[in-house]
């Protein structure tokens, strides 16, 4: 077998893969460096002088208490979202891959939700949930719930982790039912005759076979939550009350858009961007070495 | 990978160890009633089955593929419902009873192996499973272990063993639980050929020793003829016949069986026409449908033995495979197709076995004869056995 193709021409190889460099180039690096280069400058409240500061962006920041705040609150964010949609998904996905009848059907609705984006998944859990408007919170309520997400910012985190949650169950959903199914049938036989019963069969056999799904997905989940929770953030919270809901993109948005200040916005990009950097890092090294088991 | 690169202790049988009495089977005999399986689209796959293996017998279900044999022993495992019937185990029926609960070990096709469990823990888990002292695990594991010659492998993952590897590990985690029955669903289909002969040996030689009743499915006639003390032979969700192996090949009950047990298949002939119709008179013989002469039965003769069957045959074909030489031959005068079963030959084409390399050319006009004793006759729609 040749895996390497042989051209005629020189030039033909380089033209063929330019338009991809040039999107790279243009939409990825180019704006990353102009974030770099941003990160080492201060502008004044008037944007009339720029000056190069070296790292008194990032040094601000990491004076700054409110920056590791944000962080810690992230890392909430993200472990809260990921075990919870991982689990939940795990779970409808374990009774999806029972032989049931219309089985197509229901697998097929647990992933529309997939479809909807973001910030409707925001309108959409505000209109359930808006202390005011909304009907899951009138019953909330007399159920002797004080429910006011817009003034208590507890609650405003568990709307955020709800939504970003269940909207990527779907995701999940999808990866854990491929997963089960490519798990043998003979093999979980081979443990009920083994005298598993159903429980053990799932955590000694299942969720073990699983492991290389959930690795994956929970990279992938981390990720989600760290970046892609902006969308519902902004029409649900916008990062309040306070800063209640303030993740690092939101602060990124918030500091750099909101609050003029470009230089530390930058800054927050660029540590953003090594974050991500290193949970790639980390996501090729297992998922291509595939988690053993 | 070629099978040079294996270990030689892979293709050589077992030293006869003892074997310890912690390996000693309880034993138990299994008796399935009337059995049926239909599904809920209405699909009959098993019609109504009656086996009874013996104590410590070796029963081989053997049939083409979709002839209901693995839903059979499915159904004995416990992994599929019973429909209709009873299946009887050690004098308790367990139609209602968990696969866990029925005391059988299965060995599956693919093996079936937790993957991500070492050897020793393949082995183990179901011992842990029913809640064993960890010691008297480790005691029963390595003792397969060494009876199977796993030993130095016990650590290892099963995507680090060959494929007779991970079959032995199979087997040694059915061996430790020490059940009643052991079921084996095609076990050797996915090995290579000669790998597939001395684990076929080993097969017989463990359950000899262990003593353990087996059920066995295989749609491979010489691996049923080898292994069974008792065959069962299945077609379309039903027993064609049952008994021992050698009988079976004697005095096959249908056409079915006649042609689907001995390599090459017996030749079936319609009675119909004149030529064989003559040499079948004066016996009740001359009112039966079809007659069966197997290839090894028949002698390239000018003569015709008293009461038995001679026909010219011109030669088509010859293989030579050492030993012996198959010769394809035509009849000329065939009018009559016999209902087509598996195996089946062409109408009109006989095959003749002969010992040695000699053989007739091709074109040659022979007779070949074949003396009354060998001689099969069958009613016409090829289900009734007639005695000559």
């Amino acid at each position: 077998m040749q895996k390497q193709a042989i051209f005629q021409s020189k030039l033909l190889p380089y033209v063929l893969v330019a338009p991809q460099l040039a999107i790279v180039l243009l939409f990825f690096y180019w704006p990353a460096l102009q974030a770099v280069i941003q990160s080492f400058l201060l502008q004044d409240a008037f944007g009339l002088s720029t000056s190069f500061v070296w790292f008194e962006n990032y040094l601000d920041l990491f004076r700054e208490p409110a920056y590791f705040e944000a962080i810690l609150r992230t890392f909430f964010f993200s472990f809260a979202i990921a075990v919870s949609s991982l689990s939940f998904a795990l779970l409808l996905a374990v009774m999806a891959d029972k032989p049931l009848r219309g089985s197509m059907l229901y697998r097929t609705l647990l992933i529309w939700p997939y479809a909807v984006a973001p910030p409707v998944v925001g309108v959409l859990w505000i209109f359930m949930l808006h202390p005011s408007l909304g009907v899951i919170a009138r019953y909330l309520r007399a159920l002797g719930i004080d429910w006011n997400p817009l003034l208590d910012g507890d609650q405003a985190a568990t709307l955020i982790v709800l939504a970003a949650a269940w909207k990527q169950i779907s995701y999940n959903f999808l990866f854990f039912l491929a997963g089960l199914q490519s798990i043998p049938r003979s093999v979980l036989e081979a443990a009920a005759i083994d005298g598993a019963r159903p429980m053990r069969r799932f955590w000694t056999v299942t969720f073990p076979l699983l492991s290389p799904t959930i690795f994956f997905l929970l990279v992938v989940n981390i990720v989600y939550a760290f970046f892609d929770t902006f969308g519902i953030i902004d029409t649900m919270t916008r990062g309040g009350p306070g800063k209640s809901t303030e993740t690092l993109v939101y602060k990124v948005y918030s500091d750099g858009l909101l609050g003029g200040n470009l230089g530390s916005s930058a800054a927050q990009s660029v540590i953003l961007m090594v974050m991500v950097i290193v949970l790639t890092g980390i996501q090729f090294r297992f998922v291509e070495r595939k988690v053993t088991y | 990978m070629g099978s040079l690169l294996l270990p030689c202790s892979l293709v050589t049988p077992y030293s006869p160890l003892p074997i310890r009495y912690s390996l000693v089977q309880h034993m138990a005999n299994v008796t399935l009633r009337n059995v049926r399986k239909t599904y809920l689209g209405g699909f009959e796959a098993i019609k109504g089955v009656n086996v009874d293996v013996g104590d410590g017998q070796f029963c081989v279900l053997v049939g083409p593929s979709g002839c209901g044999k693995s839903t059979l022993l499915r159904m004995v495992a416990g992994l599929e419902t019973v429909t209709g019937g009873e299946i009887d185990i050690g004098g308790r029926v367990v139609n209602q009873v968990e696969p866990a609960d029925r005391d059988i070990a299965m060995v599956f096709q693919n093996y079936a192996l937790y993957p991500h469990m070492s050897v020793y823990n393949n082995m183990a888990y179901g011992l842990r499973n029913r809640g064993m002292a960890e010691a008297e695990i480790k005691t029963r594991v390595e003792e397969a272990a060494r009876v199977l010659e796993l030993s130095p492998m016990l650590e290892r993952k099963p995507r680090q063993l060959s494929g007779g590897q991970r079959q032995r590990v199979a087997m040694g985690r059915a061996i430790v639980r020490q059940p009643k029955v052991f079921l084996f669903d095609e076990p050797l289909s996915n090995l290579d050929a000669k790998l597939r002969i001395a684990m076929r040996v080993e097969i017989r030689k463990l359950q000899r020793r262990l003593n353990t009743t087996s059920i066995y499915v295989t749609h491979d006639q010489l691996e049923a003829m080898t292994l069974a003390d008792i065959l069962v032979v299945m077609n379309g969700g039903q027993v064609e016949q049952v008994g021992n192996p050698l009988a079976i090949y004697e005095k096959p009950a249908t056409t079915f069986v006649a042609s689907f047990i001995g390599a090459p298949p017996m030749n079936l002939m319609s009675t119909r026409p004149e030529e064989i119709r003559s040499q079948l008179a004066g016996s009740a013989a001359a009112d039966a449908g079809i007659l069966g002469i197997r290839p090894e039965d028949f002698v390239i003769t000018d003569q015709t033995p008293a009461g038995g069957v001679a026909l010219p045959l011109t030669v088509e074909a010859i293989e030579r495979v050492g030993a012996e030489t198959f010769v394809y031959g035509s009849r000329e005068q065939e009018e009559q197709r016999v209902a087509a079963t598996p195996g089946e030959l062409p109408p009109g084409e006989i095959i003749v076995r002969i010992p040695g390399t000699e053989a007739p050319a091709i074109g040659a006009k022979i007779r070949v004869a074949a003396v009354r004793t060998k001689l099969h006759l069958f009613s016409g729609d090829g289900r009734t056995r007639l005695e000559a």
